[in-house]
Formats: C-alpha cells, structure tokens, sequence
C-alpha cells in the first residue's frame, strides 16, 4: 500500500511496490489523456530551499498533467525561513494546506526530519549529495521502458562515480534486480566508494578507465557529469572534465541496441553529435522522469487508477 | 590500599578504563538501585597502570550493550557462590540513541534541532555508525 507513504530514499519501496509505480507509469505513458483529471482537486506543495528548475518543473508538469494544482516557492528567502522559522513548523504548517510535499534541500536529512512532523506525504526531491530517489525511479522506468526489463543487463556507469549520488542510488537499486552486471568507469580519483562496492558480490561488477575497450559489452551507458562544485582546485577539475566524452566514433563501438542515459543537465562529457543517435536517450528520459513523477503521486495520494 | 570483600552472588564488572567507571556507573542507572555497590577508581593494575571497577552484589538484569560504546575492553564477570559462573561478552548495540552526535557539516541536525539523533551500527570491526538523517558514517 503505498497511499499515504513518504520516499525519502528509494530503499523506502520494496520491490512490488516499485514494480506497482513503474506499471502505473506505462500506463499513464500509452494513454496520458485518460489520466488528465485524477488529481482533481489535489494540491501538492514544493518547498525548494535550493534552486532546481528541471526537477521543479518535472514535479509540478506531473501534478498538472494529473489535472491536480501546485503551490510552493523556490527561494527560501521568499518564505518563513528568512524569518528564522524551524524547517519542522514550516512542514507542519504547509503540511495542512497540502495534500503532498515535495522538498529539495542542501541540508542531508532535511526530508527526513521533515516527514516526521508532517501527515501528508513527502517526497524527496533531492536533499544535497545525499538522495534523489526520483531520479532512480526516472531511470528504472527508462530502462524497463526502452530495454523491456529490469534483469539480466550489463550496465556501464562512467564518469564521476565517487561524488555521484544518482548513480550510488541506482547501483543500490539496479543491485536488487537479478543478473545486472555493473561496469564502473572512471578514472582513479572518482572511483565509487567501497562501501557501494561492497554491497555489490564480486563477480556483480567490475571496474576499468577505459571507456573504449567496455563499450561492445554494454546494454545500457549511463553517462554522468563531473561536477565543478565537488573540486577545491580548478586545475584538477578541468583535467578531470575531458576525461571522458562520448562522440560518434565511441559509438561505434557499441551494441546497436545499447542505449545511452544521462540525468543531465550534461557540460562536454557527451558531444552533442551523439544526440541524433536513436541510441541516444536522454532527452527521453526526462519525459520518462515526468511519467513516473505522476504514477508515483497518484499512488501516493491513493488516485484510483 | 582499600580491601573490598569478595562478593557471593552479583556482579563484577573489571578492567575499566581509569575513569570511566563513573560514566558506566551512571549509564547502567546503578545509582537508582537499592543493591550493595561499590565503585572502585584507580586501583594499581599490572596490565592497565591504573583502572576502575565496579561491584554490584545481587545478580540483576542489566543492559550491558551500551558499555560496548563507553569501554569495549571492560571484563563482566557474574558470581554465584563466590565463583565466576559466567563470563558476558560485549558487543556493540545495533541502535545507539542520545550518546553519538553526527560530525557531517552538511547534516540536517547541523541547523535544525532534531534532538538525540538514532545511530545503526554499520561496521562491528570499525565500531562505525549511520547517522538516521544523512547516513554519514562516525566512529566511536
């Protein structure tokens, strides 16, 4: 039963309840009309302490596209907060107006803490470096949808895979599913943390910097950003920022059925050449983001489908 | 040096840091009980220097799990007929509330005040726990 519930990490929903939100997203996805008014009269309320156009706009298109209505603001300085006020009031506050949060944070944890001072549901909408659990059901549902699976995959992961939340949570997730073989790619000083590796059996995974060489084994590339905010020094970031950048020539050397993700927003690390590529499927994937943002607020607010 | 007579039946609870036997006086709640207690500080130890100890003469039902956080190498033994009849083994408890703050700066209880934060033992061998909010890892 997932009405009522808060996700506050993905490792919240076991798998049937998964499995139940990405079903509903197909659904909605073969047929978006049919579901244009199951929100009727549902308002949800994002609370963005930090700014985040693209997951706002997923959020608040999906609650609209649901026929359901949105109030929220994006700058903590607009709102109570700059007045001094507890994150736990302004949630037991909104909480009453609305029939479901969704909250962006710096602060890890904020979420959290918050749903314990609110009746209605929270969604996690990113809380620092810590979750973004909405981004893995994006991903899940992008992969279920255009691979028609969720087991037996090799899934190359490349790029900054040390600070990357989103892909620590899809390792985690993707980990649960049978025969998924991980190949993580990076270079030295972004090598995924031991304690993700850990988690993982040892013949699950293996790990290499060469992007090149991994390529004709792989079903799915999810291709991610250096990110310029988690580098003290310029110069290491900018060697880093070149290490990896997909183009045509790389994939050539790829299956003609792999698919190539990202979560974006992408800097260089994928040429824009490769977008014309119909193994290219970012862009789709942010549709993708929006159809499973509504399965989950539906089954969340308890909609009938 | 002080002569503390053997006990017949309760608990002894040896090899404690020197110092620590009051925090694990007051963390086992041992001032609350109506039992003969005696706690014993900087007793000449060959193998520790000095250490503390700890004398309880009743067999009671103690929660012996948080002495794993305050001092791991402490010895519990428990007397009957003024013999060990058995040896307790610590371990470390798996959910630990109040004792442990979360050292990440970027913690949600760095700014708000969410009260005593809950920790889960992650790693027994590193004594590593997760904070409940931002699951960053602290040692003991």
């Amino acid at each position: 039963m997932l009405k009522g519930r808060h996700l506050i990490e993905v490792n919240d929903f076991n798998l049937q309840e998964l499995d139940e939100i990405l079903t509903f997203a197909e659904k909605i996805v073969e047929n978006p009309a049919k579901y244009a008014e199951l929100g009727k009269g549902k308002l949800m309320a994002t609370l963005f302490y930090e700014p985040s156009t693209r997951t706002k706009f997923s959020f608040e298109s999906a609650m609209m596209r649901l026929g359901g209505q949105v109030i929220g603001f994006s700058d903590p300085k607009a709102s109570s907060t700059s007045k001094g006020e507890s994150l736990a009031d302004t949630t037991q506050t909104i909480a009453c107006y609305s029939d479901l949060i969704v909250m962006r944070h710096p602060k890890e944890g904020a979420p959290k803490w918050a749903s314990k001072y609110s009746d209605v549901p929270i969604v996690n909408a990113g809380d620092g470096g810590h979750q973004h659990p909405t981004q893995t059901l994006t991903d899940l549902l992008t992969i279920r949808s255009l691979k028609g699976r969720l087991n037996k995959l090799t899934v190359g992961i490349c790029g900054d895979l040390k600070f990357g939340r989103t892909t620590h949570s899809l390792v985690k997730t993707l980990s649960r599913y049978e025969d998924i073989n991980f190949v993580f790619i990076s270079p030295e000083e972004l090598k995924i943390p031991k304690y993700i590796k850990d988690g993982l059996s040892k013949d699950a995974y293996k790990e290499t910097d060469s992007l090149d060489g991994i390529m004709p084994e792989l079903d799915i590339l999810y291709m991610t950003r250096i990110q310029k905010e988690r580098f003290f020094n310029e110069e290491d970031y900018l060697r880093l920022k070149g290490y990896y950048i997909l183009d045509n020539e790389k994939m050539e050397l790829a299956k003609s059925d792999m698919i190539v993700m990202h979560p974006l927003p992408r800097v260089n690390e994928i040429a824009t050449e490769v977008d014309k590529d119909p193994r290219a499927v970012y862009f789709a994937q942010a549709k993708y983001g929006m159809y499973v943002r509504m399965a989950l607020i539906a089954k969340l607010l308890g909609l009938e489908e | 040096m002080i002569n503390v007579a053997s006990i017949k039946k309760g608990i002894v609870i040896d090899h404690i840091k020197r110092g620590n036997g009051y925090k694990i006086y007051k963390q086992l709640g041992l001032q609350k009980l109506e039992d003969t207690i005696v706690l014993i500080k900087n007793i000449p130890s060959h193998k520790m220097g000095k250490k503390d100890l700890i004398k309880i003469e009743n067999d009671i039902d103690l929660d012996f799990t948080v002495l794993g956080l305050i001092d791991p190498n402490v010895t519990i033994n428990i007397i009957e007929n003024g013999k060990k009849a058995n040896k307790i083994k610590l371990k470390l408890p798996e959910k630990v509330n109040g004792i442990m703050k979360c050292t990440n700066p970027r913690c949600i209880s760095t700014i708000e005040d969410v009260g005593d934060i809950e920790f889960s033992l992650v790693d027994e061998e590193k004594k590593e726990y997760k904070c409940e909010y931002c699951d960053a890892r602290t040692h003991l």
